[in-house]
């Protein structure tokens, strides 16, 4: 095994048995943590992958961004409540289905593609090694997937209007 | 293998140390200039003029007892600063000290450790590390004070680091690179520092820096009227000096970054001017120190003069100045620099 195989696997094992603690921890701050972990980890292979911009991306948005949040709500929440309820509720069912389908779909797509690993050629502005990893990201986002890319962003936008209108009428309610 | 693994190796080792002497005399240096402003002497007693002072602090805190509070959360609570800590310290491994290079050994040696090519991104994203630890201890210690210091602070740094962002991609758009060294070296062919070509985006940074290491007149996580000592109120001996050191590591940090992104790093002052061609005698270095003591002055200056805000007061600065004021910035160079394309 080279040493950048060795590094794959031991990320990969990370991130794995860091996700299987954010599931069993009984206290939920711990479970954050563990997320965290498994989140770090994920951006390491982006960094094996060369995709640089991708990676610290990764730790700015869901680190640095969204985990900070999750932190503030968990600990704004009563966790005496939370840290006694049953992990496993009756929804387990609905959840286990839907792994399933999910576990098919990755065994599907792995046969089917296991014999032609290799990833379609890229086409683009990809195709020049010679520019940077940040400026292809920008150049193939603004683009080739211009559309997508505007239409995620409108979502956003939509996501925000409706938390506002939702405090708001909260506000108006307490008056 | 000597220029991949035992160089860096070196340069971080003495990196590291030099920093914690930097730590170590910035307090020194804040206690000073605050007494000197409040018409007192400041610490004399340790040395001459004080100046043994701080290793006399780090010894003390060194000796002190370790106490974790009852009913925390213990391991939380222990690795808490460490999680401060680290990133701050980190984070220099991007900061270009100079262009310039040796040869040692025959292999050449930079006054960078390393030049990544997302570099004001690797920064960004450790900082944002760094307050995972004030929000976990904080919590962790299991009492009130610290809870809501810890509160405020992740509110106050989520907030902050909005503007900053915006403030640091309007440089961006004049540099076009991420990394902290062609960034300087923008600043170089452009012939101005990008203070003085992104004054409005300076002027942000410099405010969301502030407020992103909790200090004055933004330290409400730490407010001592309200708060006692916010987040580290439990904390005692050497695990306090732990947060103590990462506070003043992300100071000099921020210095750091307004010194490479905004005043031209390594540069002297007035780069294009041929009259003042003379003042590239002085080594990179030399200006690049002289430039973060400034900004370290600054924070001093700042904490002297300024009382503290109200916490929605903060807020408003925050979201309803800064960051419209930052992203109508970024568009306004984005239309200009399109217009007046070179």
């Amino acid at each position: 095994m080279t040493f950048d195989q060795i590094l794959f696997y031991c990320l990969a094992a990370i991130a794995i048995i860091s996700a299987l603690m954010v599931i069993t921890r009984r206290n939920p701050v711990h479970s954050a943590m563990f997320l965290i972990t498994t989140l770090f980890s994920v951006a390491g292979i982006y960094l094996q992958l060369h995709a640089e911009f991708l990676a610290a991306v990764q730790v700015i948005v869901y680190v640095g961004g969204i985990m900070v949040l999750f932190l503030f709500v968990i600990m704004l929440v009563n966790l005496e409540v939370v840290s006694t309820e049953r992990r496993f509720n009756k929804q387990w069912i609905i959840a286990l289905i839907a792994s399933a389908v999910l576990l098919v779909e990755f065994g599907y797509v792995i046969v089917r593609g296991g014999k032609s690993s290799l990833l379609p050629p890229v086409t683009g502005p990809a195709q020049d090694l010679t520019r940077k990893n940040s400026e292809q990201i920008g150049l193939m986002l603004y683009q080739n997937y211009m559309l997508p890319f505007e239409i995620a962003s409108l979502l956003l936008l939509v996501a925000i209007i409706g938390a506002v209108i939702l405090a708001k009428r909260r506000l108006a309610s307490d008056k | 293998m000597v220029e991949y693994f035992l160089i860096p190796a070196v340069q971080i080792l003495i990196i590291f140390l030099v920093l914690l002497l930097f730590v170590a005399y910035a307090t020194y240096l804040e206690r000073k200039v605050v007494a000197f402003m409040q018409v007192r002497l400041g610490p004399m007693r340790v040395g001459p003029y004080g100046l043994l002072q701080p290793i006399a602090d780090a010894v003390k805190l060194m000796f002190k007892e370790d106490i974790v509070p009852a009913g925390a959360d213990k391991w939380i609570f222990m690795f808490a600063p460490v999680i401060t800590m680290i990133p701050a310290f980190t984070v220099f491994s991007v900061i270009p000290f100079s262009d310039s290079h040796t040869t040692v050994f025959g292999y050449p040696v930079h006054l960078y450790i390393t030049d990544v090519n997302v570099g004001i991104l690797f920064v960004l994203a450790l900082s944002s590390i760094g307050v995972f630890g004030i929000i976990l201890g904080g919590w962790s210690s299991n009492s009130k004070y610290p809870l809501l210091g810890s509160l405020r602070s992740a509110a106050q740094m989520v907030s902050y680091e909005v503007a900053m962002g915006f403030a640091i991609v309007s440089v961006l758009i004049y540099s076009r690179s991420l990394s902290m060294i062609d960034i300087v070296n923008a600043q170089k062919d452009m012939g101005w520092w990008f203070a003085v070509i992104q004054p409005i985006g300076f002027f942000i940074y410099l405010i969301c820096g502030v407020a992103e290491t909790n200090r004055a007149p933004f330290d409400l996580p730490e407010a001592e009227s309200e708060l006692v000592a916010g987040f580290h109120t439990e904390y005692s001996g050497f695990r306090f000096a732990i947060y103590f050191m990462a506070e003043y590591a992300n100071m000099i940090l921020i210095s750091s970054i307004a010194a490479t992104l905004f005043w031209g790093g390594w540069l002297s002052p007035f780069p294009n001017v041929k009259a003042l061609s003379f003042l590239q005698v002085v080594p990179g270095v030399v200006w690049f120190f002289l430039k973060v003591f400034f900004f370290m002055y600054l924070y001093i200056w700042l904490r002297a003069t300024l009382p503290r805000f109200r916490y929605d007061q903060l807020m408003r600065v925050g979201w309803k100045y800064l960051i419209p004021i930052s992203i109508g910035n970024v568009i306004l160079t984005a239309v200009l620099r399109l217009y007046f394309r070179t």
